[in-house]
């Protein structure tokens, strides 16, 4: 990647969080029109370091998000490309009017950088539990919405970003991520899903956190089962990979998805409305967080309870593959 | 700098000509935001006809000034002073409210020449504005950021998060208005709920307050004069205003925060406006009543 400052060696004992803040750092040099924001969590988002490295360029608006995402858009309309960073809930609902009104609308270049997403915060509950993010901000028209599977594809995205006109939203977690990418180049491409593991039996189909814990179900079950299952790491939930998904109805006829959100609005409906408008059957099944509120916990034992680690995401593949619905069907009868 | 009486007369025809094609657009969109619009049309006048640096035939220049109307409900009152300026075709006037008219009731900046803002949703303008005043800052760039609040407005959280940051910032470069004009949609602001001590607020937040008639342009070129020469708090400006100012039958009266006019309402609300303009040439004290 062009313009890393950090090995990957390095990024192995960095949080997903501080690789977006050395990344930032990195971005900054190249565009002096790059400034930051916070509200009060310039440490805990990470982009802190690039407020040390750039004083000047940076602003910490206290805990006051609804003000900060506004003056991200009036800064933005100067040709400035604000880069602003809070927790995920208070991006997507604390200053959602601010983020549809000012920055959506008039399609400003702003990059939403969201941290401790999903059940990431597990032991803080849901006050700062976020399942719903992907949901809402995909449904902002202008908006781009990423969800990096690691540090790496987190860098990726973050200069993605840059480059891409208009409001950029990219949902990160707290803490450390499992490493899903062991070499930096892989082709991360905006709007391009990318295969980690091939095969024809069933499509997973996940983001985020779950991307990694999808390809250890993947390994296991061609192992145990002797199942090929193709696993989709679709980063980029909007505008979302057609193309792959149309692939994976049409070759695997088996889809799963999986993410840390809601089973309502997030990745498995996006996938659903472009896998429900290729006029063939299939089999489908969502799994993340059933429509509730959390219990709390610590992250990983939080994506065991709601099935979504790989020892869940490999029974539902199971399930799914024990379902004798072929018989009923005319597989060949398509539109 | 203090008006001239050739300023002040020039100001105040243009006033009367704008709030004049105020009227007629309201007609031409079947109703619309007439009360505030006609409190707000002086401040607005006197920004784009005396105070603030901008180019009709470039409004793109780099070192315009920018205005932001954060009661962004009035756009019916701003879009005749953009239009009346070249910044569009007053034609388009007649389409608006009208469908796929690129004028509604809250105006588009992406389809408005002029706006620097779409605003609607209260409370987001003093943020935008601050977000500019600081990105011209950073540029290293003079110009001014003017940005317009309704009182009614000021209820909003958003507004006292920006006007934290505008002190902690030392945004010399922002000029905030309140157009005072103490009225909301459900009554009036102190009834519904109430701002004051309004002044004290602002003070208490880090800001320079000036009061101002807003309907008398001495008071504020004045004013603005002093939010020019700001130099360590940001100022706020607290035009005192009158909802429906110059049109006698709804001057006021909080429920003409939005309404239409018939044919007979029309020609009576222009007599009104045309009163309103002779008594205030001729000097007249207490003419917005």
């Amino acid at each position: 990647m062009s313009g890393m400052t950090f090995t990957m060696l390095d990024a192995a004992k960095m949080s997903t969080a501080e690789i977006y803040g050395q990344t930032l750092c990195d971005l900054g040099d190249e565009h002096p029109e790059i400034v930051g924001l916070s509200a009060d969590l310039a440490k805990s988002t990470k982009i802190g370091v690039f407020g040390d490295k750039f004083p000047g360029r940076f602003f910490n608006v206290g805990i006051a998000e609804q003000n900060m995402f506004g003056m991200a858009a009036g800064m933005a309309k100067t040709g400035l490309v604000p880069y602003v960073s809070t927790f995920a809930i208070f991006t997507s609902m604390r200053a959602l009017d601010q983020v549809h009104t000012d920055i959506c609308y008039q399609n400003l270049d702003v990059k939403m950088i969201a941290t401790h997403a999903g059940l990431s915060f597990g032991q803080a509950g849901t006050t700062h539990h976020c399942t719903e993010d992907i949901a809402i901000m995909r449904s902002m028209a202008n908006m781009t919405v990423i969800v990096p599977a690691d540090g790496i594809e987190t860098a990726h995205a973050v200069r993605a970003a840059y480059d891409r006109k208009g409001p950029v939203y990219i949902r990160i977690n707290r803490g450390f991520d499992q490493v899903v990418y062991d070499k930096p180049d892989y082709g991360f491409q905006i709007g391009k899903a990318v295969t980690l593991h091939e095969g024809s039996d069933l499509t997973i189909i996940a983001c985020g956190a779950t991307v990694w814990r999808a390809l250890e179900a993947a390994k296991m079950l061609e192992k145990v089962d002797g199942l090929k299952v193709r696993v989709l790491n679709m980063h980029t939930i909007k505008p979302i990979d057609v193309e792959a998904v149309e692939r994976a109805v049409k070759e695997t006829r088996r889809v799963i998805t999986v993410e840390d959100h809601s089973t309502i609005g997030g990745l498995g409906s996006a996938v659903a409305e472009v896998a429900a408008s290729t006029g063939k059957a299939f089999s489908f099944k969502r799994l993340g967080v059933p429509d509730c509120f959390s219990i709390i916990g610590l992250h990983e034992d939080l994506l065991a309870h709601y099935g979504i680690d790989e020892n869940g995401i490999a029974a539902s593949v199971r399930e799914m593959m024990g379902k004798d619905f072929e018989a009923d069907d005319n597989w060949e009868d398509e539109v | 700098m203090a008006l001239t009486t050739e300023d002040k007369r020039r100001l105040e025809d243009k006033a009367h000509e704008l709030r004049t094609l105020c009227v007629d657009t309201i007609v031409w969109a079947g109703s619309g935001h007439v009360g505030g619009s006609m409190s707000a049309m002086d401040i607005m006048t006197i920004l784009y006809h005396k105070y603030m640096r901008i180019d009709p035939k470039n409004p793109a220049m780099p070192d315009r000034d920018r205005f932001i109307l954060s009661k962004g409900h009035v756009g019916v009152g701003y879009a005749p002073v953009l239009a009346d300026l070249g910044y569009f075709d007053k034609e388009l006037l007649k389409e608006y409210n009208h469908t796929g008219s690129p004028l509604g009731m809250h105006l588009d900046s992406r389809k408005v020449t002029g706006v620097e803002a779409s605003t609607g949703s209260l409370g987001h303008g003093l943020a935008i504005g601050l977000g500019m005043a600081l990105g011209a800052r950073l540029q290293g760039r003079d110009w001014k950021t003017y940005v317009l609040l309704g009182d009614g407005e000021c209820d909003e959280g958003e507004v006292w998060e920006s006007a934290m940051a505008a002190a902690h910032f030392k945004a010399t470069n922002l000029v905030t208005i309140v157009d005072r004009n103490k009225c909301m949609i459900d009554g009036p602001t102190e009834e519904v709920m109430a701002l004051e001590p309004f002044a004290d607020k602002w003070r208490a937040f880090g800001f320079e307050v000036v009061e101002a008639d807003g309907h008398d342009f001495d008071s504020l070129a004045a004013a603005l004069d002093t939010a020019a020469a700001a130099r360590e708090k940001p100022v706020v400006i607290i035009a005192n205003t009158i909802k429906g100012c110059g049109i006698d039958f709804i001057s006021g009266d909080y429920k003409w925060h939005y309404g239409g006019f018939d044919g007979e309402k029309t020609a009576k609300a222009k007599e009104s406006l045309a009163r309103f303009h002779a008594a205030r040439a001729s000097g007249e004290k207490g003419t917005a009543k």
